[in-house]
């Protein structure tokens, strides 16, 4: 006689793969993952953005000699080797470089137009100093230049990359909001999807109830299910996401001072920070995660009220 | 084996100022290990209130309730689903799960009290069977007849020899000889060794098998024989 074909592992006595709303978990938590990605991606670029805006931009100084082949005050020299001899021996500079006549006219063009010789009126020599990170007294060195080249201009950068730095930790904050609001929303989601299943499926829960299953076999079977089917839904979420974080990367690259990927899997691959990449397979995890804890959470609430 | 001290049972009617609708009032037996009771009265009368209670699916108001040597209002969540693994319940209503197999049904006890797939497949082909429900292995509820559905329930309940087998009405609307089968069942397994409590409105039943019975009237108990 044939015995019907029993496969204990999948046996289903409270009828979980039943359930519409389940069907409906993967997909919610799905959206929550692609918006978790895009959180995530938000946080990682704004911590790369503040990183090189505060490295580069705000390790520089920009200083404005005028009348630079005039004779310094101190010294032999002209005005100009007088400030960048000073600006070289000064402690916290790494290098100072004066820019040439074609790089000033390249800064100079889309404001004035023309070649800046043709001009009335006379424009300093300008000379970039890259700063070594360490503790800068600016004020200080201020004073000595203007000593030796009275009207030297110093504009220190730190200020305005500052604020920038400021900006990209606000959005790190506002992408972490999100995760946590996605995290929460997410839980809530897959509570309410136990919660519609626990009344689709209540007598088949007390049945099994009563013939002696124990509260914890009842919520590990519901919060296993519940598990798969949100590692599911991040899966897709995350895949779905990669796409969009990789396009959003490639268009924030010139403001991280990065060119675009060359059309090769090495350079794609080495474009993306590797926690990104590994988006699909993290998500999954988390969703899981979290599905399994609030599956357990609901059902142990709903068993404790039965006698 | 189960003891009942002093037992009422109580619901309120018509909501939280609705009167107090008493359905078992001061009920006090006590029946030993390997016992076999009729549990007799009219429709109404608290036998299926009776049975929850040892069953441990109701607490009751006032008086204290043991079942199998546990006080059940201070036995601890815990123990419970040892406990009932070692009831064996017939329900009126049936209560077999619909998305199951008739093979699955009888089959879940054994499952769920951990036993070797190998033993609960020859045990459970030997129950249906017994039934006359070998045909039916994997059929869903749905497509039993009301009688079939009956047999299975009646397998699940006792698949697994419980020390306490509760039945309630087992036999309603099963032909002469499907009752004859399943009341001799339920005595082969109290000659076993199992306490057996049927509740029935049968007169004629008890008369072919006389046994000492509980009669309950309106909730009391107005005879233990």
């Amino acid at each position: 006689m044939r015995i019907p074909s029993l496969r204990p592992a999948r046996f289903d006595e409270l009828g979980l793969r039943r359930a519409l709303a389940d069907r409906m978990v993967p997909f919610l938590v799905g959206a929550m993952a692609f918006l978790a990605a895009l959180a995530v991606a938000g946080w990682m670029g704004a911590a790369m953005l503040s990183g090189h805006w505060e490295g580069g931009a705000g390790a520089t100084l920009t200083v404005q000699v005028p009348m630079a082949g005039e004779p310094a005050m101190s010294g032999s020299g002209t005005r100009l080797t007088a400030v960048k001899a000073l600006l070289v021996a000064a402690p916290g500079v790494e290098s100072a470089k004066t820019l040439t006549d074609e790089q000033l006219n390249a800064l100079l063009r889309p404001w004035l137009g023309a070649d800046m010789k043709d001009l009335a009126v006379p424009v300093p020599s300008v000379i970039a100093v890259h700063l070594t990170g360490e503790s800068k007294n600016l004020a200080g060195l201020a004073d000595q230049l203007a000593q030796s080249a009275p009207g030297t201009i110093v504009e220190d950068h730190a200020a305005w990359a500052g604020r920038l730095g400021t900006l990209a930790r606000s959005l790190q904050l506002c992408s972490g909001l999100v995760l946590l609001i996605v995290t929460l929303v997410t839980a809530a989601v897959i509570a309410v999807a136990t919660r519609s299943g626990l009344a689709a499926r209540r007598e088949a829960i007390l049945i099994v109830y009563q013939l002696g299953a124990t509260d914890d076999y009842i919520a590990r079977r519901f919060a296993t299910r519940a598990a798969a089917l949100a590692s599911v839904g991040g899966v897709f979420g995350g895949l779905f996401a990669l796409p969009v974080v990789f396009t959003l990367a490639t268009l924030a690259a010139p403001l991280a001072g990065r060119g675009v990927p060359a059309p090769t899997v090495p350079a794609t691959f080495a474009f993306l920070p590797l926690p990104l990449w590994l988006l699909p397979m993290i998500l999954p995890a988390a969703a899981a995660v979290i599905g399994y804890l609030t599956t357990q959470i609901t059902m142990r609430q709903w068993l404790r009220r039965l006698p | 084996m189960v003891r009942f001290e002093s037992v009422s049972l109580s619901y309120r009617g018509g909501g939280a100022r609705g009167v107090a609708l008493d359905v078992l009032r001061d009920v006090n037996f006590d029946l030993a290990e390997g016992s076999f009771r009729w549990l007799l009265g009219a429709s109404g009368s608290g036998k299926t209130t009776l049975l929850r209670l040892m069953n441990m699916s109701l607490r009751p108001t006032r008086g204290e309730v043991i079942v199998l040597g546990a006080p059940t209002s201070s036995i601890r969540r815990n123990v419970m689903p040892r406990l009932r693994r070692q009831i064996g319940v017939i329900f009126q209503d049936f209560r077999l799960l619909p998305h199951l197999s008739a093979f699955d049904n009888v089959a879940l006890p054994l499952r769920l009290g951990g036993r070797p797939e190998g033993q609960v497949r020859a045990d459970v082909m030997e129950m249906l069977r017994w039934m006359g429900l070998t045909g039916k292995l994997i059929s869903l509820p749905e497509d039993l007849s009301g009688g079939e559905r009956q047999r299975v329930a009646i397998a699940r309940a006792v698949i697994s020899r419980p020390r306490l087998l509760l039945a309630d009405e087992p036999t309603a609307g099963l032909d002469t000889t499907h009752s004859e089968r399943v009341i001799h069942l339920l005595r082969e397994l109290h000659r076993l060794g199992s306490t057996v409590i049927i509740a029935t409105h049968n007169e004629a039943q008890v008369d072919r098998h006389p046994g000492p019975a509980l009669l309950l009237s309106q909730g009391s108990l107005v005879e233990v024989g």
